[in-house]
């Protein structure tokens, strides 16, 4: 298990690195600079700013100086913000998108795996059909039109809940319901087909021949199974929840990370691009490794070296 | 009084094609420590019988429509969930044809051996276990103390089915259904799979009824035999009247399909044909299209039912055909070319 571990820990540096390559080269490669602006500047001026950011040297250079400044856990400076750094604009954000994805995913983990294994367990009655067609409606509504509708319904025709800004617990429903009940509706119906695939299987009319009770049958003998496509679906579920948010901050002005990907790419600012796409690709790797370790401990015919 | 008394028992499936009468008026009865065999080809409904039984048969699209089975004075085929969950597995217990996926591949085999054991009687976890150690070096498996607790996937199909065979009977059941116990596993394991049923049947007493289209398994292990064809039985007996004084036709072409019987060098014998479908209704007897006697009249009518002899050796007897001769004597007479051709027709 250690080893197994160890070389996926190893493949993630491996694809951090590639990814920290890959998104350099192609900033470096775009039109323009962080200090190009309308206002023509002095060339004496520009050339100054070049210097206290780096950009004199060349590309090559600046990639090496770049990557031992990130290994260091420093992100430089935010090339459009003065005074302050790419890791100050995370430290204030990033909580701010925590809190906003965790609980998404908690509502969509909460939600969607007892809907699936009730829905599985009493197939074909409506507490099979209700949940499914919920959830099927669920996957079909983006969160672009859910969010509106959701502020719509909560926010102007009932008012019981704000539609906008990050002031306290009731600013967190509206956004963390819009992007939750989304992926609810997935992993409801993979939980569902999980738990059918499992229900069906010979051994469990074995355990029914030895005089099992249903509630066991489908806690013990299933659930391990059944919950697989589920955890499986959890990697994407986290990259998903991550993006979703840059739409799901912006229609409910949260002051999340979201925003500031949008505002770095829109004003060039390679340092924040760099540091926010380093951050995410963690995170999402990260998140892969707990996934093929829980896929591990839950199925034993999964060998791990 | 009989351990297990069944009576007309009829189990259809509602499909969308119609419905099939997998078992169509099945009677038979069972003492303590008796084995009874139950013979027929794909699809005769001898698995749905004995599934029946247990109740096991998935609902919808299957029903058990009318039937008594009696065992141990009590009808397993109407007593609720709760009563039938304290016979499953306690008192009657089942081994199924595949051990590949009649194990759960997610739960260690002592949580599987284990199962019932806690489930039908008080015991703790470390005598329980103790037990399923035993259980598992009855049925001949080595090291077993260290194998309890392995996965299903780290044992071949011969151990898993012995692992099975020791689970059935951890609760030392009353009576043991074996469905094809053997069908699944290599030629050199089957052997040693009824051996160990067998030893253990007797050091338990338990009863068995023992599933299989094998007639040799049969002939070695059973006192009294089941023939079925289309969900009716066409014969039963002893193992020695079915064997040595068949009557139905239907039973004498199994035997002759037994290939150890055959003389070496000739071409393996087939029963021409298919099994009959039993979702259309069967006007006389089912066989009568297969059968290989020379026939004395068109089927009509409902199906023969069976007539007991003075011996107790039971058949059922269509009077459409003339089964005098024996069977070794027919097929030579109908192995003439025009014979064939009308036999191929015929289906």
């Amino acid at each position: 298990m250690a080893k197994f571990i160890t070389l996926r820990f190893l493949q993630g540096i491996l694809v951090l690195l590639g990814i920290y390559a890959v998104t350099f080269f192609l900033v470096a490669a775009t039109p323009g600079s962080p200090f190009s602006s309308e206002r023509a500047i002095q060339p004496e001026i520009l050339a100054q700013i070049e210097a206290f950011y780096g950009y004199d040297k060349p590309t090559s250079e600046r990639f090496i100086v770049s990557l031992g400044n990130i290994l260091h856990g420093d992100f430089g400076p935010s090339a459009v913000y003065a005074n302050r750094s790419v890791t100050d604009i995370i430290a204030e954000s990033f909580p701010v998108s925590l809190k906003l994805g965790s609980i998404s995913l908690a509502i969509a983990l909460l939600l969607g795996i007892p809907a699936g294994i009730l829905a599985a367990v009493k197939k074909n009655t409506w507490l099979d059909y209700v949940p499914m067609s919920t959830a099927m409606a669920g996957i079909c509504l983006p969160t672009f039109v859910m969010g509106p509708l959701l502020a719509l319904v909560f926010g102007l025709i009932f008012a019981v809940l704000p539609v906008a800004g990050w002031f306290g617990p009731e600013f967190v429903v509206l956004p963390s319901a819009t992007l939750g009940l989304y992926y609810a509706a997935y992993f409801a119906r993979l939980t569902r087909g999980g738990m059918l695939e499992m229900l069906n299987q010979d051994w469990v009319r074995t355990a029914r021949a030895k005089g099992v009770p249903e509630r066991t049958i489908v806690w013990k003998h299933c659930l391990k199974g059944g919950l697989i496509p589920a955890i499986t679906f959890l990697g994407p579920a986290l990259a998903g929840i991550i993006s979703g948010s840059f739409v799901v901050e912006t229609i409910f002005q949260v002051p999340g990370l979201g925003q500031w990907f949008v505002k770095g790419a829109l004003n060039r600012d390679d340092f924040l691009i760099l540091g926010l796409t380093v951050l995410f690709a963690s995170l999402i790797v990260l998140m892969n490794l707990l996934v093929d370790i829980a896929q591990v401990a839950l199925n034993p015919r999964l060998k791990y070296d | 009084m009989a351990l297990l008394e069944v009576k007309d028992l009829r189990t259809s499936f509602y499909t969308r094609d119609g419905i099939v009468r997998a078992v169509d008026g099945v009677s038979f009865s069972l003492d303590k420590g008796e084995t009874l065999g139950i013979v027929g080809e794909s699809g005769s409904g001898k698995s749905v019988t004995c599934y029946s039984l247990m109740r096991l048969i998935p609902e919808p699209p299957g029903r058990i429509d009318g039937g008594t089975a009696m065992f141990d004075g009590q009808d397993l085929l109407t007593m609720s969930q709760k009563e039938l969950r304290k016979i499953r597995g306690k008192r009657i217990s089942m081994i199924f044809q595949d051990p590949m996926t009649s194990l759960n591949p997610f739960l260690r085999i002592s949580t599987q051996l284990i199962e019932a054991l806690r489930l039908h009687y008080d015991v703790d976890k470390k005598t329980a276990i103790n037990k399923a150690i035993a259980a598992l070096e009855e049925v001949g498996i080595p090291e077993a103390a260290k194998r309890v607790h392995n996965y299903p996937h780290e044992f071949s199909g011969g151990m898993r089915q012995r692992v099975m065979i020791a689970m059935a009977l951890i609760t030392e059941p009353d009576l043991l259904i074996a469905d094809e116990p053997t069908t699944a596993l290599d030629v050199t394991v089957q052997a040693q799979i009824m051996d160990i049923i067998k030893k253990r049947q007797e050091d338990l007493g338990t009863a068995v009824i023992l599933i299989t289209h094998d007639l040799g398994v049969v002939a070695g292990t059973c006192d009294k035999v089941n023939v079925m064809y289309g969900g009716r039985m066409m014969e039963s007996g002893t193992a020695e009247q079915v064997f040595y004084e068949a009557k139905h036709p239907y039973t004498r072409s199994l035997q002759k399909t037994i290939p150890s019987l055959q003389t070496k060098g000739e071409e393996l014998y087939t029963i021409p044909g298919l099994p009959p479908d039993v979702s259309k209704p069967i006007h006389g007897c089912a066989f009568y299209p297969r059968c290989p006697y020379p026939k004395t009249g068109k089927p009509e009518g409902d199906r023969p039912s069976l007539v007991e002899m003075a011996d107790g050796h039971c058949y059922a007897d269509c009077g459409f055909c003339d089964s005098s001769a024996p069977i070794e004597t027919v097929l030579a007479k109908n192995d003439s070319p025009d014979e064939v051709e009308q036999a191929g027709a015929a289906e």
